[in-house]
């Protein structure tokens, strides 16, 4: 990593305040991409594993024993909605999933581009650092829960409390939203391409969240602010990369963020608190 | 935790439901390992109803409850035939899996059943699980497997049912406190719930002030007799389910079952859990997909209901 020069991202223009990611990371510092148990793996070298009687332990370490043998593509079999499938991968990976999961798929991973041929249940993708996970069908709810980093995308519909406590990264959802998506961001982006339940983006932070559709009703401290030229075209770069076609081009996506004035709010008069919280 | 399920077979199509059910519940054992209940819709008896009573707990392990004298369970049965006799129920049928649990199948003179099961209550320790056509609710301690082989459940033949595997967290481990609840006075009608009800003091209050009975002290018994009281007042079973949303506080999903139907209603937080799948032949939902899962063994297409929605499907 060395040699590498810090380069300007899209949304370098964004006013950050406070201990922010940029503070503290440095893509220079090379232990930061530096974890124990990491591999170099071979994409083309393919290995299926059945996942009919294993349980969640079971098949996480065989998919760690396959990268440590250098496989880089990885198709599990018939993984039947089980829980925590796929978690803790901290590698590069193709990992596809021919089949629904359960709670808490693919947490707490570092790197891996997972493809979900199904529906995923609850809290899936929490806290993921970077990498790309794709889910075809549904999501349950706290969908990228804690989110750190990389691209989370599902094409139907994602429950309540998607994007929970994010912390970076972007969930792109192609279809509706559930209650109280966004609630508490801190940093990240969520684009809904349909409408959104109630509370959305309640007690955020930071962080932006487009909607396609219409949001039922805005949280507390959650406000709609100005889209700009330099967004729309993140926008649709977001969508042809995700292969997903909203009802509404990107330029009539409304765009929502933190009216930050939960962040002073303990300098508040009660009269001024109250009016906050509606 | 708890975890709920539910399946109905469309079209009124008779299959090993039992089977289904415990297949269902085994696979989200997990979620509740003290109790496993089951509310079965069997095909409906041309005359009569069928009677499922307790008048004692189990007294295994993990439950408080004390073992009784044999002789004390046999009076109190033989006080529940003459009080039922008295009042004109003959009994056709009667059969037991336990010293503490029987079925019985009835005539009466009416459909209005609330008298005879009040009567019937009056015994001490006498609870009544489900008196219905088709409605056979069967609970007691164990995970699925445990109750079903106990009752013999894995061959009951019928179109739809719910069930329960409990965590106990408010109330005891026992049978009384374990799901489903029957809506007494209510023919057919029963109901499974995984939450907590935030004003269960309060709405139970009103409730026993309109003469309502409860069994036990869990939270969960008081949606059965919500949809009982509202089915009273003439409410049909959809609209209850919705008005329960807003008069019910708390964060809970719950799965409720009639006759023909089921239907599910879940909180404006989202809170607890529910999966669905809605085939051509049967729709199936439950706390977890794993369950749904055990009963199809290829892919399907499931989905998450959004919070406030409440579902009824048609058998």
């Amino acid at each position: 990593m060395a040699g590498l020069e810090k380069k300007k991202t899209a949304f370098d223009d964004e006013n950050l305040s406070g201990r922010s990611q940029k503070l503290f990371f440095d893509i220079t510092e090379e232990e930061n991409f530096t974890y124990y148990g990491n591999h170099d793996v071979d994409f083309n070298k393919r290995i299926e594993i059945d996942c009919e009687n294993l349980n969640g332990n079971q098949l996480n370490q065989k998919i760690r024993d396959a990268i440590r043998n250098g496989y880089g593509t990885v198709a599990i079999k018939n993984p039947g909605a089980k829980h925590a499938l796929g978690v803790g991968i901290l590698n590069k990976l193709n990992l596809i999933f021919e089949g629904s999961l359960g709670y808490f798929g693919v947490g707490c991973i570092d790197g891996p581009t997972v493809r979900i041929n199904g529906r995923v249940g609850w809290s899936c993708a929490e806290n993921m650092m970077s990498g790309k996970v794709v889910v075809e069908n549904n999501a349950g709810s706290c969908f990228g829960a804690a989110l750190r980093g990389g691209d989370l995308i599902v094409k139907g519909n994602a429950g309540a409390r998607t994007g929970i406590d994010m912390k970076g990264g972007t969930i792109l959802i192609g279809g509706n939203a559930g209650a109280y998506t966004g609630f508490m961001m801190q940093r990240g982006r969520i684009i809904v391409c349909g409408d959104v339940s109630a509370n959305m983006g309640d007690s955020m932070y930071d962080g932006i969240i487009f909607v396609g559709g219409d949001p039922k009703s805005l949280g507390t401290d959650c406000v709609e602010g100005e889209m700009n030229e330099h967004e729309v075209r993140w926008l649709e770069q977001k969508f042809k990369n995700a292969e997903i076609q909203p009802k509404v081009p990107a330029s009539k996506f409304k765009k929502y963020v933190a009216g930050r004035m939960l962040w002073n709010y303990d300098n508040l008069e009660p009269a001024e608190k109250k009016g906050i919280l509606g | 935790m708890c975890g709920i399920a539910g399946v109905i077979n469309r079209a009124s199509k008779t299959v090993n439901v039992g089977e289904q059910m415990k297949l269902m519940l085994q696979g989200i054992k997990h979620r509740g390992p003290d109790s496993t209940g089951y509310a079965m819709y069997g095909k409906p008896i041309k005359e009569g109803f069928i009677l499922r009573f307790k008048i004692s707990e189990n007294t295994a392990e993990q439950s408080k409850a004390k073992a009784e004298d044999p002789e004390i369970l046999k009076d109190r049965k033989k006080q529940i035939d003459k009080i039922m006799k008295d009042h004109g129920a003959k009994v056709t049928k009667q059969s037991s899996s336990t010293p503490y649990a029987f079925r019985y199948e009835f005539t009466y003179k009416s459909e209005n059943l609330e008298e005879l099961a009040k009567a019937i209550e009056s015994v001490e320790k006498a609870e009544i699980l489900s008196i219905g056509k088709g409605l056979e609710l069967i609970k007691d301690l164990g995970d699925a497997t445990t109750v079903s082989d106990q009752y013999g459940l894995s061959k009951f033949m019928g179109t739809h049912g719910i069930g329960h595997t409990r965590m106990a967290t408010e109330s005891d481990v026992d049978i009384k406190s374990a799901h489903p609840y029957w809506a007494f006075p209510y023919q057919d009608v029963a109901v499974v719930h995984n939450g907590q009800l935030t004003n269960y003091w309060g709405n139970r209050r009103i409730l026993e002030r309109s003469g309502y009975r409860f069994n036990s002290n869990c939270d969960s018994e008081i949606i059965a007799v919500y949809i009982a009281d509202k089915m009273a007042n003439g409410i049909d079973l959809e609209k209850a389910m919705h008005d329960s949303l807003d008069e019910l506080d708390g964060v809970f999903t719950y799965i409720v079952s009639t006759k023909d139907k089921l239907g599910m209603a879940k909180d404006h937080m989202a809170a607890k859990p529910m999966v669905i799948y809605e085939g051509d032949d049967i729709v199936a939902c439950a706390s977890e997909e794993v369950a749904i899962r055990n009963i199809f063994p290829h892919e399907i297409t499931t989905y998450d209901p959004f919070e406030a929605e409440v579902k009824v499907w048609q058998g």
